[in-house]
């Protein structure tokens, strides 16, 4: 089976103009990222990890060099387009949930589609078949302030997962939650990313997300730092535990 | 394939109702704002109606009540107008109506910073996000200005009832009171929608990427 490239960076920079300073973030980074893998991006904090997440999808335009995704220049789309695609191709799952606070946890779910011109009784459907899967049936009609940080999180994998997406993108989606529901969390967008052949992208400093990643990249400096494959991620970690 | 996002007409009323349901109290103050403005717009319009349709009536009495309650009537005049300083007044205090109502959704926009990024980062246009706000200032608009231009009208009519005594009820000028009602309702959705107008395009310009900011 020949490998498939969904997102490729090449040779992007970002820097932050401050006035009288200017920082570079990310000095230069190269990156390919194969479909239906679960890439963690990891990183400490400052590192330029979150702005080249940004970057991959698409909220953020880098300084030098290209960023695609299913190759398309994403540099080149306008704001119909690009809003098309993180409509359609990608999903996002943030650290903070950002459920819409106003809608319940059945139409948090059903608004992308709705943006996707999905017919309503179709969309509804989806969505509750989607709440079933992440295990919040019965809990459709709750405002995201009925529903724990866990639950909440939950309601927003569904809502990544809405447009049948090619790409997940986690903004550390552990990162607000306890050690068990983040640990749920992690295995329930491992199972999405196995079952759906979604590739997942998850930037976060969770070392729980290592023993499912497919492929972890380093990032240091604004630099990548090393790419580890799963097979040898195991000797690492397990070196770590020793 | 058509790489189109939408949102529909309906949806978006719908998105509109429930976020001025949610945050109730809120819009209510804002409305309010708009309540104030209209009915005394519309108050100082019913008022030359009904002094105006005295004065038509062509009754000596009724002109001399109308001087004694402070009309400046000239032999030979058929009509009242509303005098600059009333005029003044009432443009006034419908500028401070926008001002208020500008402050108030400009807040709103704050507040929801993360909400309006969250739904970029899940497709939503620029003008999707103008219109939701446009059609929460519409409703805020049309609920405001009809209960203020009822509330300003009932008010200019028994106030009439005090100063002009019973008879003057008799023949209320129905047609230019319902014009004046009507004018004022357009009047308080003008205002409404003028007032959302800019901070609904800050809103629409806001980055996607502030949603992911982690900061409350």
């Amino acid at each position: 089976m020949t490998k498939k490239t969904i997102v490729r960076v090449t040779d992007v920079t970002k820097d932050f103009d401050l006035g009288k300073i200017v920082v570079e973030v990310l000095k230069g980074i190269d990156l390919e990222i194969e479909t239906g893998k679960y890439v963690s991006i990891m990183g400490p904090s400052g590192s330029g990890k979150s702005t080249l997440f940004n970057m991959i999808g698409g909220l953020d335009k880098p300084t030098t060099g290209k960023v695609f995704i299913d190759e398309v220049d994403i540099a080149q789309l306008d704001a119909y387009e690009l809003a098309w695609l993180r409509c359609r191709k990608i999903g996002y799952i943030f650290q903070t949930f950002n459920l819409i606070p106003v809608m319940t946890a059945l139409e948090n779910v059903t608004l992308p589609m709705t943006f996707a011109g999905v017919p309503s009784e179709t969309a509804v459907e989806k969505g509750m078949d989607l709440l079933k899967k992440v295990g919040l049936e019965g809990r459709h009609a709750h405002k995201p302030s009925e529903l724990s940080g866990g639950q909440q999180q939950r309601v927003a994998v569904a809502r990544a997962l809405a447009n049948s997406p090619s790409i997940i993108l986690a903004d550390e989606p552990t990162g607000n939650l306890d050690l068990k529901t983040g640990e749920e969390i992690i295995s329930l967008l491992k199972d999405m990313s196995d079952d759906q052949g979604v590739t997942v992208i998850s930037a976060t400093h969770d070392y729980k997300m290592l023993n499912v990643s497919d492929q972890v990249i380093w990032i240091r400096d604004g630099r990548v730092d090393k790419v580890q494959e799963r097979d040898e991620l195991e000797i690492n970690t397990g070196g770590m535990s020793s | 394939m058509a790489r189109l996002v939408v949102l529909p007409f309906t949806k978006s009323i719908e998105i509109a109702y429930k976020s001025l349901q949610a945050r109730f109290f809120r819009s209510l103050v804002t409305t309010l704002t708009l309540v104030l403005a209209v009915s005394f717009l519309t108050f100082s319009q019913v008022n030359i109606n009904i002094a105006d349709s005295l004065l038509a009536s062509g009754d000596p009495d009724m002109c001399h009540m109308l001087m004694r309650c402070g009309y400046d009537i000239m032999p030979g005049d058929t009509s009242l107008a509303a005098s600059p300083k009333q005029r003044w007044i009432v443009i006034l205090s419908l500028l401070v109506c926008v001002v208020g109502i500008i402050n108030a959704q400009l807040m709103s926009v704050t507040e929801r910073f993360r909400e309006i990024g969250t739904m970029k980062c899940l497709g939503a246009l620029d003008r999707f996000i103008v219109r939701l706000f446009v059609m929460e200032a519409t409703i805020q608009g049309l609920a405001g200005a009809v209960s203020g231009a009822i509330f300003g009208g009932v008010v200019a009519i028994i106030s009439a009832l005090f100063r002009f005594g019973p008879e003057s009820l008799g023949n209320l000028p129905w047609p230019e009171i319902a014009t004046s009602l009507a004018t004022a309702t357009l009047t308080g959705i003008a205002l409404s929608l003028a007032g959302v107008l800019y901070p609904a395009v800050i809103a629409a310009r806001m980055q996607p990427v502030e949603a992911m900011r982690v900061e409350q």
